[in-house]
């Protein structure tokens, strides 16, 4: 018993191992391709995504930088035409010099001042809200900057009023000296054209020096004139993309165009995870497809594995029960050929036995004997030795008579019939032992082409198997129906049942469970032979104390027509 | 007739014990028997002398087999009935037997009143078998008395 649970464990741990490989390398094979393929599309996606966003920064960058540049070239070019239009003798002459800088503030506006500046670096004439004149800058950077180029821009600061500006100085070269032109620019005009590029949530444009401090006012992270965190130099000539992650780890996007002669940077930020959106919701509903897909190839890849290997796995249980039927089927026709052929050995002594003792009976008889004294005893142990060899004459024969009905003699069977004949042959029987025999037969059943005599000696094994098995006091129930291509009769008994060990043997010849004499043993074993010629089989299902069912199931054969 | 020669048996059969006994009993019983021990014993037998019925053991080892002597036995005396006895079980030879013109079969041991009942029905089916042709011969002679001669001229050889 132990040995058989142990033998199904295994058996069951091998399925399971088995399903296992299955439904691992399906799902290896299905969902690798499906991860890689969503992968793939997500990044490639997100790559397309993000270079359009960086292209789209990059244009807004390169529009803010033409809208200042251009707001620089216009107050350089007026300043240009004011200085090449005039004389250095108008224009230090400060009513002059007032109109010509009402005249700009009129055309361009933004101007906060205007002064001239001889070669010298004497600041001669001076129109605005300072008193700047008379102060000489001959030792400024500057100075030298316009002299030597023309034209000059300088960097924001903050002006005496506390308000971000920055300087344009042109030359002008009139003969032999050259004197200078030079304006203060409020710078938060352009500050409001820098501002205006600032979109959505996270979107900031500012403009930077050389050095990376502020120009204009960010609108996150410093202020004007304070040194930002940017790193001018990774900015190209040209418009460039920079991707940078702030402290929040989140990424930003840059993108820098260079103005005014490569002095200012403008730039543009951009948080990534704003613009992004759109691709986010993109990657989730891909997200959301693929691990729909991956739930159900995993649930697909497992129910069928496992309704695959239930079917296996009750294919290999009734191959094994076949071969197990087969090996029983095997087994005894072996052992009914042993059988026979011992029979002929048993039969041929005891035929001499036989004849022994009526010779000598036969000489019993003669008159001088009759006078003897132990003539009982003589005919006592002749009869016994007659009645013994009469047992053995029938354990041989028993086995013999079926081997000698080999031949089945086919004739229409109402099984019916045959069943109800046996009722009534061993009925009597049966009520001696208070046994009361019911049965159950499906009226439609059709007529078949068996042999009558062993179907009748079928059933009557099995009745009169049950009828010894209940003893005394007891019932049989006995069916018959049609069961698809097969009639299946049941012969059940309320006896004692047969123990778990010897059920495997109950079809073998010369097995019984009765006491000795009174079996042979061989009853079972013709019925399973008798069936199994007819191409039907016998089953045997018992419970200890509940009792035994037979199921004999026989093939229909319909007869020939006459 | 003399009832304790009601009719002739032969039985053959390889287990002497056997053959003695059976011989013993039914020549008590009133039927004049004989025995052999192997199937030509059997053949000379039959040669010499007639026999109603003729009880053979189909198995015999070395020798003639019983369906060999049962087909010689039919050469030599056609209408005498043969009951085959059998140790053993097979059909096939039973059935060959009976193909071959045995009377019945019997499965060994069998008890001396049942052979007796079966030699008895054999007996009376050769007897029937002998009053028809009797009556047919006499028939015939009626009808073409000179071929009485030739009858006793056939029977010579």
């Amino acid at each position: 018993m132990i040995e058989g649970k142990r033998q199904q464990d295994m058996e069951t741990s091998r399925y399971t191992g088995l399903q296992r490989k299955i439904i691992l390398l399906t799902l290896l094979v299905s969902l690798a391709p499906l991860i890689v393929l969503g992968a793939t599309i997500y990044y490639q996606f997100a790559g397309m995504y993000r270079a359009k966003i960086t292209q789209q920064i990059t244009y807004r960058s390169r529009g803010l930088a033409q809208a200042v540049e251009l707001f620089l070239k216009e107050r350089t070019a007026i300043l240009c035409s004011m200085a090449d239009t005039h004389h250095f003798n108008e224009m230090i002459d400060e009513a002059n010099l007032s109109r010509i800088f009402e005249i700009m503030n009129s055309r361009a506006g933004a101007f906060v001042d205007l002064g001239v500046i001889d070669g010298n670096g004497r600041h001669l004439a001076y129109i605005g809200p300072y008193d700047l004149k008379g102060l000489n800058y001959y030792q400024q950077p500057w100075f030298g900057e316009v002299m030597a180029k023309g034209v000059y821009i300088s960097d924001v600061y903050m002006g005496y009023r506390r308000l971000p500006h920055f300087i344009i100085a042109v030359r002008r070269q009139e003969k032999s000296h050259s004197w200078i032109l030079r304006a203060t620019i409020d710078s938060g005009v352009f500050e409001g054209i820098v501002k205006a590029a600032q979109v959505g949530k996270t979107g900031d444009a500012f403009i930077v020096n050389k050095s990376g401090v502020y120009q204009t006012q960010p609108r996150f992270e410093g202020r004007i004139l304070t040194k930002s965190k940017l790193e001018t130099s990774s900015f190209g000539g040209g418009t460039t993309g920079v991707e940078k992650k702030n402290s929040e780890e989140k990424q930003i996007l840059f993108a820098g165009t260079w103005i005014n002669h490569g002095k200012w940077l403008v730039v543009i930020r951009q948080g990534v995870t704003e613009e992004m959106t759109g691709l986010f919701s993109t990657r989730n509903m891909e997200i959301a497809i693929v691990l729909s897909g991956i739930l159900a190839i995993i649930l697909m890849t497992v129910f069928t594995t496992r309704m695959t290997i239930s079917r296996l796995r009750a294919a290999d249980v009734k191959a094994g029960e076949m071969n197990a039927q087969l090996m029983q089927s095997d087994k005894l026709a072996a052992l009914g050929k042993m059988a026979a052929g011992i029979a002929h050995e048993i039969n041929n002594p005891l035929q001499v036995i036989v004849e022994k003792t009526g010779w000598m009976q036969d000489l019993l008889n003669e008159e001088e004997l009759q006078q003897s004294k132990n003539i009982d005893e003589f005919r006592t142990s002749i009869n016994k030795i007659e009645e013994h060899v009469e047992r053995a004459r029938k354990v041989v024969h028993g086995m013999l008579g079926f081997a000698r009905k080999m031949e089945p003699h086919m004739e229409d069977v109402d099984i019916n019939a045959v069943i109800n004949q046996t009722i009534d042959l061993l009925g009597n029987y049966a009520r001696i032992n208070n046994i009361t025999i019911t049965s159950e037969l499906s009226p439609d059943l059709p007529i078949i082409a068996a042999d009558g005599a062993q179907l009748q000696q079928v059933f009557m094994n099995l009745v009169s198997n049950a009828i010894d098995a209940i003893g005394k006091d007891g019932r049989i129930d006995i069916k018959s129906r049609r069961m698809g291509p097969q009639i299946h009769i049941e012969v059940s008994d309320n006896g004692p049942g047969i123990p778990e060990e010897k059920q495997k043997r109950i079809f073998d010849p010369f097995f019984t469970t009765k006491e000795t004499g009174k079996g042979t043993g061989l009853g079972l074993w013709v019925t399973h032979n008798i069936v199994e010629k007819m191409g039907g089989a016998v089953n045997m299902r018992s419970e200890e104390g509940k009792g035994t069912t037979f199921t004999v199931r026989i093939p229909i054969v319909i007869p020939e027509k006459k | 007739m003399d009832t304790m020669h009601y009719f002739r048996v032969l039985v053959v059969d390889d287990e002497k014990d056997f053959l003695e006994t059976i011989v013993k009993r039914l020549d008590k019983r009133g039927i004049g028997t004989e025995g052999a021990l192997n199937g030509e014993k059997a053949l000379e037998l039959m040669r010499e002398k007639r026999f109603d019925v003729v009880l053979l053991d189909i198995k015999m080892p070395g020798g003639m087999d019983g369906i060999e002597t049962l087909r010689e036995m039919k050469k030599i005396a056609p209408l005498t009935e043969v009951i085959l006895l059998t140790g053993h079980a097979s059909v096939e030879s039973s059935i060959e037997g009976m193909k071959l013109g045995a009377f019945d079969y019997l499965l060994k041991p069998v008890k001396l009143e049942d052979l007796v009942t079966k030699l008895a029905q054999a007996f009376e089916k050769k007897e029937g078998q002998d009053q028809k042709i009797r009556s047919a011969k006499i028939k015939e002679l009626m009808r073409f008395p000179g071929r009485v001669f030739q009858q006793e001229k056939e029977e010579e050889k």
